[in-house]
């Protein structure tokens, strides 16, 4: 085994393990924005496009490439946002509170 | 190590923290927000850091460019516009799109890495496995969580779809996939093991997702959701990067928790849910609760109203059905009518109760309700014996006491104890069953009444009753 394959596949189960610790306490009312939040996260498969992209250079692989990218772009941004969307009215009544009653 | 290289690895380090911590901090509301832009910046890092080292590279085509940027500009334009226009009832597919397309996108990285290899190349298994392997997942994510999608939307028939022959079809769909992996990993690279594998996987997503019905759908996106950081950290393998071999592996572990934690709410286990589900698959044949009498009672919204005005502590139980009908403004405005009347009110949420996990806190918080107005489970049921008027909207399964009794399709399933109650009123389009296919027998129960109506027609009546009653 490559040192490289090693180091990869160390990086590998050690993050599923913290994935495991990070995540097993969460209070279900927030499953949904967590689920979201986790998802927003395997946007990052965007740098993937990215670098994979810039490789391109025939017809095919532009096609490919711009699959890639295009989709994972939607996957990010998209991602993020509603995320913030589902968080936000969470935090909307104290807001209220604080601020007094502007409706 | 370059100069540069120094600098990306670090940072992509930092990124890696960031998700790590965003993840952390997403676990009790007071964070949530603060953890999930805490991730995104880690992800505008990673991204900064990326094109940078395509910039020090230098050998890119101005079309490759071309195409990236308008591939980048689309998406993300596409991906915001829907996120911030979405309903938030309509939230849970647009999640599960997402999905879909994350997992597209890794599968297309992985097609685009295999095809770049000469065809006929002997490749190295740290290569093929993992190449393989993210092709295979990407496309059953991308086409399961499509169907999923479509289920949640109600595009795609929300019951579950079965066909003769499934479960041979599906075997033998299996056996290509792994047949394809084989050859991949065995033999020298060829085209057409990578567009089988790929058509093959992308069936096996469609008929993985169609046996299951509605009310299971958030524990397969959850799943799905997993399957897609896999397929990412994957990806990350055969471009050797790690910040998408962490991301995809942290992904992966939380979406196995969450699915787990989802399934064992509803006292099902994955697998049963993955086999097809209830009806279909192991359930205990006739169970006691089918020999409920059915006569039950029907109220109108006008003795609601009276019921409601004179209680004093009032339990809102809301279910799938108050999801589907959007009636969390009504609900909202019934209890502010009864709250501003000296009327205690609280709403008990069963863990799985609207279309995922969750979800009822989510549409509830929508409509400014008051954090500590929504009860769990357990602190819910504590409350049900000083109860006066239980509201059941649209909830079936996760109020019916057979989950008590042994042999019945939700034997052991934590239910809300909605029947110690003093009365109970359910609001309810029909007498079907829920998604267990077994009576209720809470509906039948003395001192419930039945209102059969829309959740959001019926509660609009009710709280005009309501308020005719408070006014007198």
């Amino acid at each position: 085994m490559s040192q490289e394959l090693y180091t990869n596949l160390a990086i590998f189960v050690l993050s599923l393990l913290v994935g495991f610790e990070v995540i097993s306490k969460i209070p279900a009312t927030l499953h949904t924005p967590m689920m979201s939040g986790a998802n927003a996260i395997h946007g990052v498969v965007v740098v993937g496009a990215i670098l994979v992209a810039l490789e391109a250079d025939t017809p095919t692989f532009y096609v490919i490439a711009f699959i890639a990218a295009f989709l994972g772009a939607i996957n990010v941004s998209g991602g993020y946002v509603v995320t913030d969307r589902m968080l936000e009215m969470f935090s909307k009544p104290k807001d209220k509170d604080n601020k007094g009653g502007d409706k | 190590m370059s100069g540069l290289m120094t600098l990306v690895s670090l940072c992509y380090l930092i990124s890696a923290i960031c998700y790590v911590m965003g993840l952390h901090m997403m676990r009790t509301p007071k964070t949530a927000r603060s953890g999930n832009r805490l991730s995104f910046v880690g992800m505008i890092l990673a991204v900064i850091m990326t094109f940078l080292i395509v910039l020090e590279k230098n050998d890119t085509t101005m079309a490759a460019w071309l195409v990236l940027l308008v591939a980048l500009v689309l998406g993300v334009g596409y991906g915001v516009y829907r996120a911030r226009t979405v309903k938030m009832t309509d939230m849970p597919q647009l999640v599960s799109l997402f999905n879909a397309v994350g997992g597209g996108a890794a599968a297309a990285i992985g097609t685009f890495d295999y095809l770049s290899k000469p065809n006929g190349a002997s490749l190295a298994v740290a290569f093929s496995l993992p190449v393989i392997l993210d092709l295979i997942i990407g496309s059953i994510t991308f086409s399961g969580s499509l169907i999923a999608t479509g289920k949640l939307a109600g595009k795609v028939s929300g019951k579950p779809i079965t066909f003769p022959g499934a479960k041979l079809l599906n075997g033998i769909v299996v056996l290509i996939i792994l047949a394809a992996i084989v050859m991949t990993v065995g033999f020298p690279t060829n085209v057409w093991t990578l567009v089988t594998a790929i058509i093959a996987s992308l069936i096996f997503g469609i008929l993985m997702t169609i046996p299951i019905g509605g009310a299971d759908m958030p524990v397969v996106v959850s799943l799905l959701n997993a399957f897609t950081g896999l397929a990412v950290a994957m990806a990350g393998f055969v471009i050797d990067n790690q910040v998408l071999i962490i991301a995809g592996a942290l992904v992966g572990a939380a979406g196995t928790i969450l699915t787990l934690q989802m399934a064992a709410a509803m006292n099902r286990s994955v697998a049963n849910i993955i086999a097809g589900g209830f009806g279909t698959g192991d359930s205990g044949g006739a169970s006691a609760a089918d020999d409920v009498p059915v006569n039950v009672k029907e109220t109108s919204a006008d003795d609601i109203g009276v019921q409601l005005a004179y209680a004093k502590n009032v339990m809102i139980v809301p279910g799938y059905g108050l999801a589907a009908a959007q009636a969390q403004h009504e609900v909202a405005e019934l209890a502010k009518l009864l709250t501003d009347n000296g009327i205690n009110v609280n709403y008990a949420i069963h863990p799985v109760a609207g279309r995922m996990p969750g979800h009822m806190n989510v549409l509830l918080a929508e409509v400014n309700v008051p954090y500590d107005q929504m009860k769990q489970l357990e602190e819910a049921n504590s409350m049900f014996e000083n109860t006066d008027v239980s509201l059941v909207i649209g909830a079936n399964d996760v109020t019916n006491p057979a989950a008590r009794e042994p042999h019945t399709a939700i034997s052991g399933m934590p239910i809300l104890d909605v029947d110690k109650s003093k009365s109970v009123v359910v609001i309810k389009r029909s007498m079907s069953t829920g998604y267990a296919g077994i009576q209720n027998a809470l509906f039948s129960d003395d001192k419930t009444s039945m209102f059969f109506s829309d959740a959001k027609k019926g509660l609009q009546d009710i709280i005009a009753s309501t308020k005719e009653y408070l006014d007198q």
